[in-house]
């Protein structure tokens, strides 16, 4: 509770006013009745004159006017409240989100996180309007019809004793009832989405093997589960408008019952009567609408928590302790000294096992390996993005935990495996690296990189517009962009995590002789799958199960390394036979 | 660097995600809902009333219970009436009473209940007349109000009944019809708009039928109902409450008008903060190489204010209308009183007429603001039902000629002059000649978009040609049955998808009668065996959400398993081992060619290695084919061919 006031505070003005019109609408509802049995009353003992009816009815007008005023003012601060009480929300996770460390976002995963930003927050936000407009409105109400019941007669509201838990029990029983039944339907609909979703992207599959038959036969059957899921579920809830009206009506009759002995025995007025009558069916359809109300609310709470687990996530990589914060990354030598790193704590075998290594700076190193071997971990070492559970990884010779994250990362350019461009032109890509890169920086970046060529043949060049993560771009041109956008960092250290796979052998080795020209100082790290790509390394790093297998040159490892040897005759003796 | 709202407004609102909020529009007040008015309104409600027809007499029952419903709650109303002016009169028999007719025929057939014998048993004749007769009021009250609820339960649940079992044709139709149609409709319709056809649009025909329909036949009714009811209680007041209907709806135009305007603006700015959301968030780890959070927080700010601003209006206008619309008709309700104080002074109208008319004032309104609401939602359901027909008839894939053939194919493919664009305007293909034997190998090389998939989808019938001359076994592709041609070439395209089911099952999608043992063996030959049995249940894994949980290099291997399955004399690989890794690819060469041997086979490949051994491979460059010959013949010819295998030139 503590954590939602923080968004409620700024605009506590809107948080009080907002239900403040509301019940000023609640009590007008409340009084009406009243205004009613007081013409009745006069109507009945033959006091009521012209003047009189028309003084009620403007006192009635009076208080309409109030409610509407009262109305709109809700309206108004409801909405207020509730926007900017989300607003500052979405905010604040999203900021939260960017302090996240690789962790922290494998254990929610990226999707999980966009859901609960958009999905949950909404959510949250809806059931905040909700509560300030409606939610306050019906319980308000409900004591008030009550309120207004006792007052009036409060023998009479025994009645309303007795059919209320009577009543409140046999919603509660419907909702039990009905509920699981909802979540058996939900996973009908989504398995017949999901078999639909199927055969639209697998059309060419059902067709080529001549199976439309079979797929209707599939989906009909879903489709009648669907059905039948769904009349299980909705028959239950329909027993509740009925049920309903049985109960507010038996209430009725009781209370005209036993009203009436009492008006006829004088202790009651008539006119008093009919409205306890308006105020038994009030009090029984808010109460309705309260456990319906409790019934939402459980959704929204669900995105609550959901919302505070990314809010009260301990992020596991800060830079508070760093010993030395101004340094930053200047030659580019980098050490590995017995490190080890699991994943999951709990799991049994390593992903990285006492590697030691060390890669001077300048140096140009590959590694080479099946999937799955580490070798993405290993080099995720070097920017922190990981850390360590054991051993510790230096960079020139300062440990990568004494650096600031700004400055250790900005002295590293590193091409993660699954590249991503974002929305706005290819320059506006590229300027991530450097946000003040000149036109020449970019293009001379580009042209290391091999992208150059192909972006100038671009009607707009470098303002072509990029469709949602690069869509109107084949791979190998992603790749040599995101390149490109690495190398404007002026990085000490260039990670490339098998950057190239897409783009064709005589290319990748003009990017090569690149690097070599341009980035002679660079400490250059290349994660391949073809032997091609890092044959040239000055050393070549063979990896297996977490563990380091070879180190040498290409030679070298020929030579010694039965491993290494195996992957380039898989990839090799085809050419030459 | 942070670009400015204007560029990121631009950018992001076409990635709109539909995450509606409520309480700004749909479904509160008529406001603005469904894109699309319905165009041809009287043809698609008659097409809806014929799913919905088959059940005519449940329908009259429906419409009998509504009518039932709705008018015995009424008359329950107006059965307050006599009670409380019976107890008047008992206390001051001077009260000036002169009920209306409808008070007076129900007052007429409470006494002659109160009269008769059942309730003179019942109560033995030892209490006042005016307790025999409020029993007898209350007793027939009661058994009206059940009679409602009764009738109420009944209604919704032959209405549930009728309205599943129509979504349910509907739907089965939908699919039906979605799987004769032709490939060139999926490839000019997105998978989410088809998907919207069976969700959002069906979905809105359901909340019509089993909901808005109702409500809009009872809403009537009872207003009908509870107008007649006014008029028979008093002409006055009756005129006093329709005066406020146009003011009533002079304020639902102008609430809708203003919520419509910034609910749409609203709508905008959270596509655009969703959308920046999405990509941003699913990018995390690229912002974080780029130290680039920073900017991120500072460009979300700029939206997610511009979202604040919007939707603070739009919220308002959304939430105004449930007030305003209330509080206009309880105006209407203060006067009916005021009036109804006159007439009772003046008249001789009395006090329980006043309580039952004050009643029916509040009612009367009620469902005019319903009305509005429903009439959206029935829109919204008609114009979804218009595109849900709309696919429905669309023109299937062109039906087989009469005496189509079934001969047994032996796999003798010849292409003459194939000339084809899947758009009039743009030939992807031109004038393709080609043979294959039975059992030959024909590899396909050349880039994206040179055409190579484009050839082996001419060959089972995917698009028809337009010029030029296909045959099989020299017989027409045309003049075979359609189903009997594609059960004769095994494809293995070039996405892997697989099913939501078990491996084994997945296999068994290229032959249904293989047995276990066959489909085990299948997987074998395409070296999938090892993994699949690393799987956690073996070939009783499920597989789910199109193989999530399987690595591309994986998925390929099944789908080659699955074309291993089948028999057909013809085969078509498209890229089928494009993400497996080298290693894996030369284990399974050996099944390869046991698989390819015998089959007239058309290989399309990036990789040149897997081409090598083909009788003929087919350099093709922008619909043409270039090159053609042996492996040794086109490195001869020191062309194209030449040029790519040295990796002298990339393949884009």
């Amino acid at each position: 509770m503590k954590r939602w006031f923080k968004y409620i505070r700024p605009y506590l003005l809107s948080f009080i006013l907002g239900p403040l019109g509301m019940i000023t609408e609640v009590i007008g509802e409340m009084f009406m009745p009243l205004v009613l049995a007081a013409i009745i009353n006069e109507g009945e003992a033959g006091t009521l004159t012209r003047s009189s009816s028309i003084g009620y009815a403007a006192i009635l007008a009076g208080i309409v006017l109030l409610m509407m005023a009262g109305g709109v003012a809700g309206a108004y601060f409801g909405s207020k409240a509730s926007v900017n009480f989300a607003a500052d929300l979405r905010c604040d996770v999203y900021s939260k989100i960017q302090g996240y460390s690789f962790a922290n976002i494998d254990k929610f995963s990226t999707s999980s996180l966009v859901t609960r930003m958009t999905n949950d927050v909404t959510q949250v936000q809806n059931f905040v309007n909700m509560l300030l407009r409606m939610a306050l409105r019906s319980p308000g109400m409900l004591i008030g019809g009550i309120i207004m019941a006792v007052a009036l007669k409060p023998s009479l509201s025994v009645v309303l004793a007795v059919t209320m838990p009577i009543m409140i029990i046999v919603i509660l029983v419907l909702i039990r009832i009905s509920f699981p039944r909802f979540g058996i339907m939900q996973k009908k609909i989504d398995k017949l989405n999901s078999t639909v979703r199927e055969n639209v992207t697998n059309v060419r599959v059902v067709k080529s093997f001549v199976r439309e038959d079979f797929e209707i036969n599939k989906f009909e059957e879903d489709n009648r589960d669907l059905k039948e899921s769904g009349m299980n579920a909705v028959k239950v809830m329909i027993w509740m408008g009925p049920v309903m009206t049985v109960f507010m009506y038996a209430t009725v009759i009781a209370v005209i019952w036993f009203g009436h002995g009492i008006v006829l025995d004088g202790g009651m007025q008539i006119g008093d009567l009919s409205a306890f009558v308006a105020y038994t069916m009030q009090i029984l359809s808010s109460l309705m609408m309260v456990t319906m109300l409790l019934m939402t609310s459980s959704r929204a709470l669900a995105s609550g928590r959901r919302i505070c687990e990314v809010l009260d996530e301990k992020i596991d990589i800060e830079d508070h302790l760093a010993k030395e914060r101004e340094k930053r990354v200047e030659k580019g030598e980098i050490e590995f000294k017995n490190v080890s790193f699991r994943y999951y704590k709990n799991s049994e075998e390593a992903v990285l096992e006492n590697i030691d290594l060390k890669i001077k700076a300048g140096s140009t190193v590959g590694i080479i390996g099946s999937t799955g071997c580490g070798k993405t971990t290993l080099i995720s070492m070097i920017p922190r993005l990981y850390d360590t559970d054991e051993g510790e990884v230096l960079v020139d010779g300062v440990n990568v935990k004494d650096y600031s994250l700004t400055n250790l990362r900005d002295g590293i350019g590193i091409v993660l495996q699954k590249n991503l461009l974002f929305s706005g032109s290819i320059a506006d890509n590229l300027r991530w690296g450097d946000m003040n890169a000149s036109d020449d920086d970019m293009a001379s970046a580009a042209r290391s990189s091999c992208a150059d060529k192909f972006v100038s043949s671009f009607a707009d060049g470098y303002d072509t517009e990029l469709e949602k993560g690069g869509l109107n771009l084949s791979g190998g041109q992603k790749q040599r962009l995101c390149i490109a956008r690495a190398l404007l960092k002026k990085p000490k250290i260039l990670i490339l995590d098998d950057s190239t796979s897409a783009v064709d052998t005589a290319t990748e080795a003009q990017i090569r002789e690149a690097f070599r020209n341009d980035l002679p100082d660079c400490t250059k790290i290349i994660i391949a799958q073809r032997i091609s790509s890092v044959k040239d390394a000055d050393e070549i790093i063979v990896m297996n199960d977490g563990k380091i297998t070879g180190i040498g040159t290409h030679d070298e490892l020929l030579d010694n390394n039965t491993e290494y040897t195996e992957i380039y005759y898989s990839q090799m003796d085809k050419k030459e036979a | 660097m942070a670009r400015s709202l204007e560029e990121l407004r631009k950018q992001y609102n076409s990635v709109s995600h539909g995450t509606s909020l409520r309480g700004g529009g749909p479904g509160r007040g008529p406001g603005p809902r469904g894109k699309g008015k319905p165009k041809e309104m009287g043809k698609t409600v008659k097409r809806l009333l014929s799913y919905v027809g088959k059940y005519k007499f449940r329908l009259l029952l429906v419409l009998l219970c509504m009518l039932l419903t709705t008018l015995s709650s009424l008359f329950g109303g107006y059965l307050l009436v006599p009670i409380i002016n019976r107890i008047t009169l008992a206390i001051n028999p001077a009260a000036p009473l002169e009920p209306s007719a409808m008070a007076k025929l129900a007052d007429k057939v409470i006494g002659a209940f109160a009269d008769s014998a059942l309730m003179d048993a019942l109560t033995g004749n030892t209490v006042a007349t005016v307790t025999v007769y409020v029993i007898a009021a209350l007793i027939i009250l009661g058994t009206v109000y059940l009679i409602s609820a009764l009738g109420s339960y009944i209604q919704a649940r032959l209405m549930l009944s009728i309205s599943q079992n129509s979504i349910q044709s509907i739907r089965n139709d939908l699919f039906q019809k979605l799987q004769t149609l032709p490939v060139r409709y999926f490839d000019s319709h997105p998978t989410g708009e088809i998907m919207s056809r069976f969700t959002n649009d069906v979905d809105n025909i359901d909340v019509m039928l089993n909901n808005s329909l109702t409500s809009i036949v009872s809403g009537v009714i009872s207003l009908v109902g509870t107008f007649i009811f006014m008029l028979t209680t008093n002409v006055w007041l009756t005129v006093v409450t329709i005066v406020f209907i146009p003011i009533l709806i002079f304020a639902v135009g102008v609430i809708a008008k203003n919520s419509s305007k910034y609910y749409g603006a609203q709508q905008a700015a959270l596509g655009a903060v969703n959308g920046y959301i999405e990509e941003t968030v699913s990018g995390q780890k690229v912002v974080k190489v780029f130290n680039h959070e920073d900017e991120c927080v500072e460009e979300f700010h700029l939206i997610n204010e511009d979202l604040r601003q919007k939707q603070e209006k739009a919220q308002f206008w959304g939430g105004v209308t449930g007030p305003i619309m209330h509080n206009i008709s309880l105006i209407s309700y203060a006067v009916t009183l005021g009036v109804g104080g006159i007439l009772i002074v003046t008249t001789g109208f009395t006090p329980g007429e006043l309580t039952a008319f004050a009643n029916y004032s509040k009612q009367f309104s009620m469902p005019i603001s319903q009305l509005s609401m429903q009439f959206s939602a029935l829109f919204a359901a008609l114009a979804g039902a218009e595109r849900v027909f709309k696919v429905i008839d669309e023109t299937p894939e062109e039906p087989d000629p009469r005496d189509a053939s079934e001969e047994k194919i032996e796999g003798h493919v010849i292409m003459k002059d194939v000339t084809f664009g899947y758009v009039q305007e743009k030939t992807v293909l031109k004038n393709i000649s080609l043979y294959a034997k039975p059992g030959q190998k024909i590899a396909f090389v050349g880039s994206t978009g040179a055409g190579k998939t484009t050839v082996t989808n001419l060959l089972n019938r995917f698009y028809d040609i337009e010029s030029g001359e296909i045959t099989i076994d020299g017989k027409p592709l045309k003049s075979y049955k359609r189903e009997f041609l594609r059960e004769n070439i095994a494809m293995v395209l070039q996405d892997t998808h697989l099913f939501t089911g078990t491996v084994m099952e997945n296999i068994r999608y290229g032959r249904l009668d293989a047995t276990d043992d066959e489909v085990i063996a299948a997987a074998k030959t395409a070296s999938a065996h090892s993994f699949i049995m690393r799987l956690k249940d073996g070939y009783n894994t499920v597989l789910e959400g199109d193989g999530a949980n399987l690595s591309q290099g994986q998925r390929q291997l099944l789908n080659i398993a699955r074309a291993a399955l089948s028999k057909a004399p013809i085969l078509v690989l498209d890229e089928a081992t494009s993400s497996v890794d080298t290693r894996t690819e030369r284990h399974i060469e050996h099944g390869m060619d046991r698989l390819m041997k015998n089959r007239t086979t058309f290989v399309i490949a990036h990789r040149l290695s897997t081409v090598r051994n083909a009788n003929a491979i087919m350099v093709l460059e922008k619909g043409e084919i270039i090159e053609r010959g042996d492996h040794d013949d086109l490195l001869a010819m020191k062309g194209r061919y030449y040029e790519l295998y040295t990796g002298m030139k990339e393949l884009d």
